[in-house]
C-alpha cells in the first residue's frame, strides 16, 4: 500500500477551497494550514503561461523530517502517510526546519501539524481527503499507487506529471500533471 | 430627520451595552430547543441538517455538520443537488465564518439625537418593530405606501417582499439587475424571446468551445459553471478568453485574446463579420428560425477583422481562427453571456451581440450551447389579493430604460431625490441584504438620496456600511439559524430545496421570515401571513408538490421530472419563440420601436487620460461582493485586495509590489485607504485591476476595515444604459499617490 495524490495544474484554479474544507473538516486552527495555493507566472504580457498548484505534505518516502525528529513523533503510518502524534511532540521544530517544502506549522496546542492525508477521519472510512471531495474542478486524484485500478494510479499512468524539489531526494508522493 | 443631514455612525461606537446580550437566544420554535429537532439528535448518528448556502446567489444546496459539542463543525455540498453536485466553492465551504463571526449585529439599534450629537442605541424587537411601523404608517397617510421601496439581494426578499406588496408598494428592487446581469438578459430577451436566467443555461457539460468575454470563471466562483467548465476542459473543449488581463481562465485557455480594453463590441461585430462572409453560420438554423439575417449581413459588411485590428489590437489572423474554432464546435458552442456585464453604458447592445453569434452559430435550444430549463410551478399559500399599488415602481423612471424587465433599482434610488419635476419621490427604504454603498456607484448620489429619506431601515447580519447610515437596524440572523422559503430553482431538472436552521440564533438576531410577518402584525397585514409560521407554510407548499417538510429534512433537495423532453430542440422542430416576430430577431423589431439601434452598433468609449489608467475590477474565488470581506474562514485566505500593475506602469510610477498607493481618479475622488500594489505581466499597461468588495470604512468590522480599496467608491462616473437602465462602471480613470498619511492596517503595519 502506497499513499499518494495528484494535482492537475491544467484544471486547479487556485480557488483554495481546498484550504478552508481542510481546516474545517481537520479543525485546523485560523491562521493556520495544512495546506496551501502557489501560483507561478512566466512570461511577459501578452506571451503568458500560470501554473496554480495546490501543495501540501508531500508524504516522502525518504523524509527528513521522520529522520530527525528526537521523540518519534514523526513517524510512517499505513501506505506510507507521514503523521505527527500530537502527544509524543515537544514542539522543538526540527522537523518543520528540516522540510524543504514548509509543509509543518507549530499548532498552539504546543506540538507541530501538517497535513495527514486524512488517514484517520476519512481514508480509512473508504471517504477521499476532504480537499480532493470538496474540489469544485475535481483537480485532485488520491488512492494507493499499489492498486492500478485507484484514481492516482491511473491518472499517472496517462498524464505527464513532476513532483517538487526532486534534488532533495526526498521521493515525494505529491504529483503535479502539467 | 427631514431637515438635518444624516450622521453616518460607527456601531463600534456602542457602548459595552451592546456585549450585554452577546449569548442571549430566541428559541424560533416555541417552547422546545430547535436543537431537538434537528434530525439524528440522540441518534447517536452525526448531526447533519440540509441548507441552501446564502454567501452568493449561487444557492447550493448542501449539509450542515456539527461535532459532538453540537457546535457547526463544517458544511458540504448535498450530492443531488444540480448547483454544485456534492461539492461547495470556497466560500460556502467558509460559511460557517458567517456564523461565527464575533463582528455580527448583534441586537436591533434606533439612532437617537441628542442636540447635533447622533448614535444608536440598543433596542428591543418589539419597540425597533413598532417604532418602524409608526413611521411607515405615517408616510403611507402623507404621501401613499407606494412611498415606500424595498431593496434587496437574496433570501430575505420573498419575506419583506411579501409585506411590501400587502403594504401596497410594488417598489421591490434588487441590484442583481441593473448593477449587475441586466443587459444580458434584455439582449437576450430582445433576440430570443428568452432570459438567461441564474443558475445560466448554458450547457457547458457538454461543450466544445466556449467564449469567455472579460468573463473570469474560476476567479468568478459561479459553483457549476466553474465544475463544468473544468469537466469540458477534461473533455477537450476549446476555451478562448478575450481579457485585457491574463486571468485565470485565460491560462486555462487555448486561445486568449489580451483584448483593449472597452472594446468588445467591435470583437463580435467582427466575429459575425466573418462568420457570415465564410458562410459558417448554421444555414437552416438560421432560415428556419431567425428574421433579419439581410439586414444583418449588410450591416457588418465593413467589420472585418482588420477594421476591428485597428479597435480591439488583436491580430487580424487570430479573430478568424477563434471565428473557425466556434464555427467547427457548433452548435455546442457557448459565447459565455457573463453574468456582471454593466460596463460602459452600451452593454445591451454588446450582450444583443453575443445573442446574435449565438443565433448564428445555431447553438441556442442544442447539445452543448443553451439548454431550455425548467422550474417547478410551486404554489404560494392562499392569501387575499394585494392591494392594488397607486404607482408602479416604472413611474420613478417615467419614459425612461423601457425595455428593462425587471425594476431599475438606481432608477428608484435616483427618484428618492427630490427635484420640482418628479411626482414621485420615496420616503422611506428597506434595505436587505445589500450594502447598497457597495452596489451602486456613485456614492455622493446614493448618499444624496438616503438624506432626503424620513426612513431608512437596514436588515442585514454584519454592519455594513450602509447599517451606519440608518435609521433602525434590524440584525438578521445568518442562513444557518433559519428558514426560508424553498429554493425552487430553473435547471435541467426542476427541484426543491430546503435551508434549515442548523442552530438558535446567536444573540439577539431573528430570521428575515419572522421580522417580515410580525412587522406585518404591527402594520395590521396578518392577512398576508396567515401561517403560524414559516414550517406550517413550507409544509403546506411541499405537500401540494406531494413531499413534505419532514422529507424534505431528511433529503435536502427534491429533483422532479421535466414536464417534457424538451432540453434541447430536436432536429427541425418548429419552435415559437416569444418575440413580436415569434421567431429569433437579429434585427430587433422591440429595439427598434424603442428607439434604440436594431442592430448593434460599435461606437468608441473615451480612454484614459495621459497618466490615467482605466479601473477594472472583479472578482476573488474566496469573496462574494463586500459581503465576505470579515469572515473570519476567508479573510484567512484573503484580507485585502492589491492593485495589478503591468511592470511598465510599475517603473514609469517607481511602483514595487507590497508597497501601499492611494488612487485617484478623473473627478479628483482620492481613495479612503490605501492599496497593495502588485507588479504583474498579467495585466495591460494600459489598466488597473482590483477585487471588488474590500475598503470597508466600518471599525465595526475589525478584519475588514481600511483593508483595501473600494472600487465603487472610485466609481464617481457611471455610463447609464438607455435600453434598460444599467449602471456602465468600467468608464473611471485612476492615478496613483505615493505620497500620503498613512492611517488604517497599513500605518500599524
Ligand atoms: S479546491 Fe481544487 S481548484 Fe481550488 S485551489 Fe484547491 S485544488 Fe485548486
Ligand atoms: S489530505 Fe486532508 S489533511 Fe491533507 S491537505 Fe487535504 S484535507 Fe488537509
Ligand atoms: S457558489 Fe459558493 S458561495 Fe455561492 S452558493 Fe454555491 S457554495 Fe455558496
Amino acid at each position: 500500500m502506497r499513499y499518494a495524490m495528484a494535482v492537475d495544474t491544467k484544471k486547479c484554479v487556485g480557488c483554495s477551497d481546498c484550504v478552508v474544507a481542510c481546516q474545517t473538516e481537520n479543525n485546523v486552527p485560523i491562521g493556520f494550514c495544512r495546506d496551501w495555493v502557489v501560483e507561478v507566472t512566466d512570461g511577459t504580457y501578452p506571451q503568458l503561461e500560470v501554473e496554480i498548484r495546490s501543495e501540501r505534505c508531500n508524504h516522502c518516502e525518504n523524509s527528513p523530517c521522520v529522520r530527525c525528529c528526537p521523540t518519534g513523533a514523526s513517524h510512517y503510518a499505513e501506505g506510507g502517510v507521514v503523521l505527527v502524534t500530537p502527544h509524543k511532540c515537544i514542539g522543538c521544530g526540527a522537523c518543520i526546519a528540516s522540510c524543504p517544502y514548509d509543509a509543518r506549522y507549530p499548532h498552539p496546542d504546543g506540538h507541530v501539524d501538517k497535513c495527514t492525508f486524512c488517514l484517520h477521519n476519512r481514508v480509512e472510512k473508504g471517504l477521499d481527503p476532504a480537499c480532493v471531495s470538496v474540489c469544485p474542478t475535481k483537480c485532485m486524484y488520491f488512492g494507493d499507487l499499489d492498486d492500478p485500478n485507484s484514481p492516482v494510479s491511473k491518472v499517472l499512468k496517462t498524464r505527464k506529471f513532476k513532483t517538487l524539489i526532486p534534488e532533495a531526494g526526498t521521493n515525494p508522493q505529491l504529483y503535479f500533471l502539467i | 430627520m427631514v431637515t438635518s443631514r444624516r450622521q453616518f455612525i460607527k456601531i463600534g461606537a456602542l457602548g459595552a451595552g451592546s456585549l450585554a446580550l452577546a449569548g442571549s437566544s430566541f428559541n424560533l420554535a416555541k417552547g422546545s430547543s430547535i436543537l431537538d429537532k434537528i434530525s439524528g439528535a440522540g441518534t447517536g448518528e452525526p448531526l447533519r441538517t440540509p441548507t441552501y448556502c446564502e454567501i452568493c446567489f449561487w444557492q447550493c444546496a448542501g449539509w450542515v455538520y456539527k461535532d459532538e459539542d453540537g457546535k457547526i463543525q463544517k458544511i458540504v455540498g448535498n450530492d443531488d443537488d444540480q448547483h454544485c453536485n456534492g461539492r461547495f466553492c470556497p466560500r460556502g465551504t467558509g460559511g460557517v465564518g458567517q456564523y461565527n463571526d464575533e463582528d455580527r449585529l448583534k441586537t436591533p439599534l434606533i439612532r437617537t439625537r441628542e442636540g447635533d450629537k447622533e448614535s444608536f442605541r440598543e433596542a428591543s424587537w418589539d419597540e425597533a418593530l413598532d417604532y418602524i411601523a409608526g413611521k411607515m404608517r405615517a408616510i403611507a397617510q402623507k404621501h401613499g405606501p407606494e412611498c415606500v421601496a424595498l431593496f434587496t439581494h437574496g433570501s430575505g426578499g420573498a419575506h419583506f417582499g411579501q409585506m411590501m406588496k400587502a403594504f401596497g408598494s410594488a417598489s421591490i428592487a434588487a441590484p442583481s439587475f441593473a448593477q449587475c446581469r441586466g443587459p444580458r438578459e434584455v439582449g437576450f430577451l430582445t433576440t430570443f424571446g428568452d432570459i438567461i436566467y441564474s443558475p445560466e443555461r448554458i450547457d457547458i457539460r457538454d461543450t466544445r468551445c466556449m467564449v469567455l468575454i472579460g468573463s473570469h470563471l474560476g476567479e468568478n466562483m459561479h459553483n457549476g459553471q466553474v465544475q463544468e467548465m473544468s469537466d469540458a476542459i477534461d473533455k477537450g473543449a476549446t476555451i478562448i478568453t478575450v481579457d485585457p488581463r491574463f486571468s485565470t481562465a485565460a491560462g486555462k485557455s487555448k486561445y486568449w485574446l489580451p483584448i483593449k480594453p472597452a472594446t468588445d463590441l467591435a470583437l463580435l461585430l467582427s466575429w459575425i463579420h466573418v462568420i457570415i462572409e465564410n458562410e459558417w453560420y448554421d444555414k437552416d438554423y438560421v432560415e428556419r428560425y431567425t428574421v433579419g439575417f439581410e439586414q444583418l449581413k449588410e450591416h457588418v459588411k465593413t467589420f472585418t477583422p482588420e477594421w476591428a485590428y485597428g479597435i480591439t489590437t488583436i491580430d487580424p489572423n487570430v479573430i478568424r481562427e477563434t471565428a473557425r474554432e466556434m464555427h467547427n464546435a457548433a452548435p455546442s458552442v457557448i459565447v459565455n453571456p457573463g453574468r456582471h456585464v454593466t460596463w460602459y453604458g452600451d452593454d445591451t447592445q454588446r450582450l444583443r451581440a453575443v445573442a446574435i453569434l449565438t443565433a448564428l452559430l445555431g447553438s441556442w435550444g442544442r447539445r452543448g450551447g443553451y439548454y431550455k430549463p425548467e422550474k417547478l410551478h410551486l404554489p404560494n399559500y392562499p392569501v387575499p389579493p394585494f392591494p392594488e399599488p397607486k404607482r408602479n415602481p416604472t413611474q420613478a423612471y417615467e419614459g425612461k430604460y423601457t425595455l428593462a424587465n425587471e425594476v431599475v433599482a438606481n432608477g428608484l434610488c435616483d427618484a428618492t431625490i427630490p427635484t420640482v419635476d418628479r411626482s414621485c419621490n420615496y420616503k422611506a427604504w428597506i434595505v436587505n441584504g445589500t450594502n447598497l454603498l457597495a452596489a451602486f456607484p456613485n456614492q455622493a448620489n446614493t448618499l444624496k438620496a438616503i438624506d432626503a429619506l424620513e426612513l431608512l431601515v437596514v436588515v442585514d447580519t454584519m454592519p455594513v456600511e450602509i447599517t451606519g447610515y440608518a435609521d433602525v437596524v434590524l440584525p438578521e440572523c445568518t442562513y444557518l439559524e433559519r428558514y426560508d422559503m424553498l429554493r425552487n430553482s430553473n435547471h435541467r431538472q426542476p427541484n426543491l430545496a430546503l435551508r434549515m436552521p442548523a442552530a438558535e440564533p446567536k444573540y439577539n438576531t431573528k430570521p428575515a421570515s419572522w421580522i417580515a410577518q410580525e412587522l406585518a402584525r404591527k402594520l395590521g397585514l396578518s392577512a398576508w401571513f396567515p401561517w403560524k409560521n414559516i414550517e406550517e407554510m413550507l409544509d403546506w407548499q411541499l405537500k401540494e408538490m406531494g413531499s413534505s417538510l419532514e422529507e424534505m429534512k431528511r433529503i435536502g433537495v427534491k429533483n422532479f421530472p421535466r414536464e417534457a423532453d424538451d432540453l434541447y430542440f430536436s432536429p427541425g422542430e418548429e419552435v415559437v419563440f416569444n418575440t413580436t416576430s415569434g421567431k429569433i430577431e437579429l434585427y430587433s423589431s422591440d429595439m427598434e420601436s424603442a428607439g434604440f439601434e436594431p442592430l448593434p452598433v460599435y461606437t468608441a468609449h473615451e480612454e484614459p487620460p495621459e497618466g490615467y489608467y482605466r479601473l477594472n475590477y472583479g472578482r476573488a474565488p474566496m469573496h462574494t461582493f463586500s459581503r465576505t470581506a470579515n469572515n473570519p474562514n476567508l479573510t484567512d485566505l484573503m484580507d485585502e485586495n492589491v492593485l495589478w500593475v503591468n511592470p511598465k506602469v510599475a517603473r514609469l510610477w517607481g511602483l514595487e509590489t507590497g508597497q501601499y498607493i492611494k488612487l485617484k481618479n478623473q473627478d479628483e475622488k482620492i481613495s479612503t485607504f490605501a492599496i497593495k500594489v502588485r507588479v504583474t505581466e498579467r495585466i495591460r499597461w494600459d489598466s488597473v485591476y482590483m477585487v471588488h468588495g474590500f475598503g470597508h470604512n466600518n471599525k465595526k468590522l475589525s478584519r475588514a476595515h481600511g483593508r483595501g480599496i473600494n472600487d465603487t467608491e472610485m466609481i464617481t462616473r457611471v455610463h447609464i444604459d438607455p435600453v434598460m437602465g444599467g449602471t456602465g462602471m468600467r468608464g473611471n480613470f485612476v492615478t496613483f499617490i505615493t505620497d500620503f498619511e498613512k492611517e488604517g492596517k497599513e500605518a500599524e503595519a
